[in-house]
C-alpha cells in the first residue's frame, strides 16, 4: 500500500511538472499581454486539479494495462503463427477504433458543410449526413489498410522510409488532382485519427511484435505504425473528394 | 449539480470511446486466441484507471484550459490586439509568440505523447532520454503552428508549406541515424490528440474570422497538419545533433588518450 502511494506520488509530481508549461503561457498571456484576470478564478483551478489527477490515473492506468494487453497480444498473435489473423486483427483494430473517433466525427462535419458551400454535394440534411458517414468509413478503412500495411511491414522487413517517402509522393500527386476543398481537410484527417487510447495500444503491439520475431529489432522495426495511420487517411480522404465531386 | 451531471457524463463518453477496444480485444484474446490475458485483475483495474484518469482530465481541460485558451485565440486575433493594420502579417507579433507557446506547451502536456516517449526509453535501453523527444516533438509543433498562423495571415497555399516540409523530411531521412526514423515518423501522429486539437484549432478559426477574404472553413483547416509535419523534422534533427555531440565527445575522448598512454593501458 505504501509503495503503491509512492508511485502514486511520482507520477502526480510528473504530472504537475507536465502540465506547468500550459498552466504559465495561459497565465502569462492573460496577465502580462491581455492584462485581465479571468472571471470564475476557482472554477479555473479546480479544473487544474483534476487535470494533474486525470493525467496521473491515465499514466497510472497506462502502465497496469494499456502497455500489457498490447504486448500479451502481440506475442499471443506471434505464437499462434497465422499471418492472414494477424492483418484481420490489425485491420479491425484500426477500423474500428477510429470510426467512433469524436475528433473525426467533428472535423467530418465541417467538411460536409465545405463540400454543401462548393456544390459538389446537395446542401439536404440527407445528402450531408451521408457524406458525413462517407467519410468516416473512408478513414476507418484508411486507418485499417495503414496498420495492415505496417504489420506486413514488420513481418516482411519493408523499408520504413521508402514505404512513407512513396506514400508522400502520392499524397503530392493527389494534392495536384484532387478538388480544392477537400485538401485542408484531407490533411488534417492524418493528425486526428490516432487517439489517446490507441497510440499506447498501437506502438506496444507494434513493438511486442517486432520483439517476438527473430531478426526484427523493436527500436528500427517495432515503431512506424502511427506513421502510416496518419499518413494514409490524407491519400484516401482526397480519393474520396475526387469520386464524391466526379460523380 | 450541473457541473457534477456534466463531469459524469464526460467519463460516460469516456468510457463509451474506450469500451469498444476493450471488448475487441478481450473478445479476440478469449474466442480466437483462446488465450485468457494474464493478471486479468490488474488490466481490469488499470483501465478502470485509464477511463477515470482521461475522464477527469478531460473534464479539467473543459473547466479551465479550453475555454480560457479559446477566448485568449479570439481575444489576441481580434484587431484590438494587433500591432497594426488587419491582414498585415507583421501586426501579429502576439498571435506567434501565442502559437509558439501554446503549441510546445499542450504538446509537453499530451498523454499520448508521454505513452510513445516512454515505450521508447525502455526499447532504446535508455539511449533516448524521454525529456529529449518530448521536447524535441514540442519544439517541432510550437514552430509548426506558428508558421500555420503565418500561412493563414498571408494566405499563402497550404500544399506548398506541407510539400516543402516532405521534401526536409526526405533529406534529413538519409542522413539521419536508423535507429530513430521509425520513432520520428511516428512522432507527427503522436502529437495531436486530445490537448493540442481543440486549442491550436480555436486559433485557426479565430484567425481565418476576422481576417478579410479567409473563410473560416477553408483556411482554419491546415493547422494540425502543420503540428503533425514539423515534429518529424524535429525529432531527425534531434537525432542528427545528438549523434554529432557524441562523436565529437568521443573523438575528443580518443585524442585525450593519445597523449595520455598510461590511461588507456590501466583501462
Amino acid at each position: 500500500m505504501k509503495q503503491n502511494l509512492t508511485a502514486f506520488w511520482t507520477h502526480t509530481k510528473g504530472s504537475m511538472r507536465d502540465l506547468a508549461p500550459i498552466v504559465f503561457v495561459i497565465g502569462f498571456f492573460e496577465l502580462a499581454v491581455l492584462q485581465q484576470v479571468p472571471d470564475g478564478l476557482f472554477g479555473i483551478l479546480v479544473g487544474v486539479v483534476l487535470v494533474v489527477i486525470g493525467l496521473t490515473f491515465f499514466i497510472y492506468g497506462l502502465e497496469l494495462a494499456l502497455f500489457p494487453i498490447g504486448d500479451a497480444l502481440a506475442v499471443a498473435l506471434a505464437k499462434k503463427g497465422s499471418v492472414l489473423l494477424l492483418l484481420t486483427f490489425a485491420f479491425l483494430l484500426g477500423f474500428g477504433t477510429t470510426i467512433a473517433e469524436p475528433a473525426l466525427t467533428a472535423i467530418a462535419n465541417e467538411a460536409s458543410e465545405i463540400a454543401a458551400g462548393a456544390g459538389a454535394i446537395a446542401n439536404t440534411e440527407e445528402a450531408l449526413s451521408n457524406y458525413v458517414l462517407g467519410l468516416r468509413i473512408t478513414v476507418a478503412l484508411s486507418v485499417g489498410t495503414a496498420l495492415v500495411l505496417g504489420v506486413l511491414r514488420i513481418i516482411l522487413g519493408w523499408s520504413l522510409p521508402l514505404m512513407i517517402i512513396s506514400g508522400y509522393v502520392l499524397v503530392v500527386i493527389m494534392t495536384g488532382v484532387a478538388p480544392a476543398d477537400i485538401v485542408g481537410v484531407a490533411y488534417d484527417s492524418g493528425g486526428v485519427t490516432t487517439s489517446t487510447v490507441t497510440v499506447p495500444l498501437v506502438t506496444a503491439l507494434g513493438v511486442g511484435l517486432a520483439s517476438s520475431l527473430r531478426d526484427r529489432n523493436p527500436m528500427t522495426d517495432g515503431f512506424g505504425l502511427i506513421a502510416f495511420a496518419s499518413l494514409t487517411p490524407m491519400i484516401f480522404v482526397m480519393a474520396y473528394g475526387g469520386i464524391i465531386q466526379w460523380l | 449539480m450541473a457541473v457534477i451531471t456534466a463531469g459524469i457524463m464526460t467519463i460516460l463518453y469516456t468510457a463509451l470511446d474506450v469500451l469498444p477496444i476493450v471488448l475487441f480485444i478481450f473478445g479476440f484474446q478469449t474466442l480466437i486466441l483462446r488465450k485468457p490475458l494474464p493478471h486479468l485483475k490488474r488490466l481490469l483495474a488499470g483501465l478502470g484507471f485509464v477511463i477515470l484518469g482521461l475522464g477527469l482530465f478531460l473534464i479539467g481541460l473543459e473547466m479551465a484550459l479550453f475555454p480560457l485558451g479559446r477566448e485568449m485565440a479570439e481575444q489576441l486575433t481580434s484587431p484590438e490586439s494587433l500591432v497594426g493594420e488587419v491582414g498585415d502579417w507583421q501586426a501579429y507579433v502576439w498571435v506567434y509568440v501565442f502559437a509558439l507557446a501554446i503549441g510546445f506547451a499542450t504538446t509537453i502536456a499530451e498523454p499520448a505523447l508521454l505513452a510513445v516517449s516512454m515505450k521508447a526509453h525502455d526499447v532504446s535501453g535508455g539511449a533516448i532520454s524521454v525529456w529529449g523527444l518530448r521536447v524535441a516533438v514540442a519544439l517541432g509543433v510550437a514552430v509548426g503552428v506558428a508558421l500555420g498562423t503565418y500561412r493563414i495571415i498571408t494566405g499563402l497555399p497550404l500544399h506548398y508549406f506541407i510539400m516543402v516540409g516532405y521534401v526536409i523530411v526526405v533529406i534529413q531521412t538519409i542522413w539521419a541515424p536508423k535507429l530513430i526514423i521509425p520513432l520520428a515518423y511516428d512522432s507527427g501522429g503522436v502529437t495531436t490528440s486530445t490537448v493540442t486539437v481543440p486549442l491550436i484549432t480555436a486559433l485557426g478559426l479565430g484567425l481565418a474570422e476576422t481576417i478579410p477574404g479567409r473563410s473560416p472553413l477553408l483556411d482554419g483547416f491546415g493547422l494540425v497538419a502543420f503540428a503533425s509535419l514539423f515534429p518529424i523534422i524535429a525529432v531527425l534533427t534531434y537525432a542528427q545533433l545528438t549523434e554529432h555531440l557524441e562523436k565529437r565527445n568521443a573523438n575528443r575522448q580518443q585524442e585525450k588518450d593519445r597523449y595520455e598512454p598510461g590511461r588507456l593501458e590501466e583501462s
